[in-house]
């Protein structure tokens, strides 16, 4: 394709931008509504995955132990635990132990120890960590049928709540976002049958002359790729902007919530976006020119 | 150059449109294409012009099957071919000059062939002084020599005439018959399907009349063809 050709096309498909001005707005109006839709949907999913990763690997069984259990019994437990396929790490924590991390945590309420005299009500613990954060709930499980264990505990719930919280954000995400990402690709395919129907005296020509099928395609398919490519830059630049305000708030607020800020995460979001934006843009004008444009 | 063997074409709604037509043209010739609306001329300018394939027979323009070619070498073959219709279809907001040029600028001709050629077939069809005015500026006469000057600016060997004088009076038409009778000296192959019986009767070139989608009659004026297949 000659230079002059790739102007020519450029030339043609801002001009019909210009020229339907009131479409183009609407239509990259809708490109971006659907597209900040997408993007703060994967902002979500993406944010609450890594908080249901940072906490699975955080994640800890707290294996009690039978008060009246002795020494040997204990000890033997912990070996089995440790033997455990599924176990990265073990650490025992004798009740007396237990009894120091309590006094330290209740700081000044701590005289209600003495109030028991000088009994140790806590047994002996052992705190297992899990190779594979998803064996945690069946390695819990398998723990609490050994004998002489008493109970226990890990932070069931709180994982299983953020993925399927993850999993309505994903779903609710697609599903808003298909419906206004068809109402995009409509609008666009709309946009260009106007053109088409703008031109159609003068694609008649063309034909008639020898034009080639591209030569007469392009401007209409840059167009409507245009079209969706702004729709996307807008809902870039405004997802991008209020990001990384919501991160220095959160950040600043609520240090714990484990927020993903790094670049990457962003530019990888952009990049869909773009390609979506366009994407769309080029499925629009392709339903158009299939219908209106008989070349 | 242009050899129809055979041809029929039956529209998907069941029109028969032509039937059972072998017409041979040689380059260089005029000829009229006659016969009351409906009969089936259109239908033989759009198989010329491969904007409709025959259900039937074998057309062969310039050496090349139209029935075998690809839809990708369509746009070759329309270079080829220059087209002039009854409404002109003249682009409103293009001058004169953009819209010969225009013809040239969409099959990627060169800027430099352009501004020297479009001036040339201006001035070959009279209106090299008005290259910068608009269409709507133009009598209709003029404006039919715009779309000439657009059909023959690349150089067609053969020229398609729908009805170019049905919109204009008889002293106007005169003058475009001439042009394209000068066309045709030059040496362009020109088709000219057309009402005006007193045009086809004055000129006495050769007659091919269409009727119910069959030749009816061949009528050879000139000295150029060699074969008839008169049936009167």
């Amino acid at each position: 394709m000659k230079i002059r050709t790739v102007a020519y096309i450029f030339r043609e498909a801002f001009r019909s931008m210009w020229q339907n001005s009131w479409m183009s707005i609407a239509s990259v109006s809708t490109v971006a509504v659907s597209l900040l839709i997408l993007g703060l949907s994967l902002v979500l999913v993406m944010n609450s995955n890594h908080l249901a990763d940072t906490i699975e690997s955080e994640l800890e069984i707290a294996v009690f132990m039978q008060t009246d259990a002795d020494a040997r019994e204990v000890q033997r437990v912990g070996e089995r635990i440790g033997n455990h396929d599924k176990v990265s790490e073990v650490i025992f924590v004798p009740k007396e132990e237990g009894l120091a991390n309590m006094r330290r945590t209740l700081g000044d309420q701590s005289d209600y120890f003495r109030a028991l005299g000088n009994e140790n009500p806590l047994p002996d613990m052992y705190r297992v960590k899990a190779s594979n954060p998803n064996d945690v709930a069946p390695l819990a499980s398998e723990l609490e049928g050994i004998s002489s264990v008493e109970k226990v505990r890990y932070g069931h719930g709180v994982v299983e709540q953020i993925l399927s919280l993850t999993y309505w954000v994903r779903m609710g995400g697609i599903a808003v976002m298909g419906l206004i990402g068809a109402a995009a690709v409509f609008l666009i395919s709309t946009t260009i049958r106007l053109t088409v129907f703008a031109r159609q005296k003068e694609i008649t020509i063309m034909k008639y002359v020898g034009a080639t099928n591209w030569f007469i395609r392009w401007p209409f398919l840059l167009e409507g790729m245009f079209l969706g490519f702004f729709g996307s830059v807008i809902a870039v630049s405004f997802l991008f902007f209020t990001y990384t305000n919501v991160i220095t708030y959160v950040q600043s607020y609520i240090p714990f919530v484990p927020l993903r800020s790094d670049t990457d995460f962003l530019v990888t979001i952009s990049q869909i976006l773009l390609a979506t934006g366009v994407f769309i843009g080029a499925l629009g004008s392709t339903i158009s020119l299939r219908k209106f444009l008989k070349v | 150059m242009i050899q129809m063997f055979n041809v029929s074409k039956t529209y998907s709604n069941g029109v028969k449109a032509l039937l059972d037509v072998s017409v041979r043209i040689q380059k260089g010739s005029f000829v009229f294409l006659v016969g009351p609306s409906g009969a089936g001329k259109s239908t033989f300018i759009k198989l010329l012009f491969r904007e409709e394939r025959p259900s039937g027979g074998q057309i062969i323009f310039n050496g090349r099957s139209l029935i075998r070619m690809r839809d990708k070498d369509v746009p070759h073959l329309r270079r080829q071919m220059g087209v002039v219709f009854q409404d002109f279809r003249l682009l409103p907001k293009k001058t004169v000059f953009e819209n010969v040029a225009f013809a040239m600028e969409v099959v990627e001709g060169p800027v430099k062939k352009i501004r020297q050629r479009v001036p040339q077939v201006l001035d070959m069809v009279g209106l090299g002084s008005k290259a910068n005015l608009y269409p709507h500026q133009l009598s209709g006469g003029e404006q039919q020599r715009v779309s000439i000057a657009r059909a023959i600016v690349n150089d067609p060997m053969l020229i398609i005439a729908d009805e170019p004088t049905g919109n204009l009076d008889p002293e106007t038409a005169k003058e475009i018959m001439d042009l394209l009778l000068d066309i045709n000296r030059r040496g362009t192959t020109i088709i000219m399907a057309t009402h005006a019986r007193d045009i086809v009767d004055s000129m006495r070139q050769r007659v091919i009349a269409i009727e119910g989608g069959r030749v009816v009659r061949d009528e050879e004026r000139g000295s150029y063809e060699k074969e008839k297949d008169t049936e009167t």
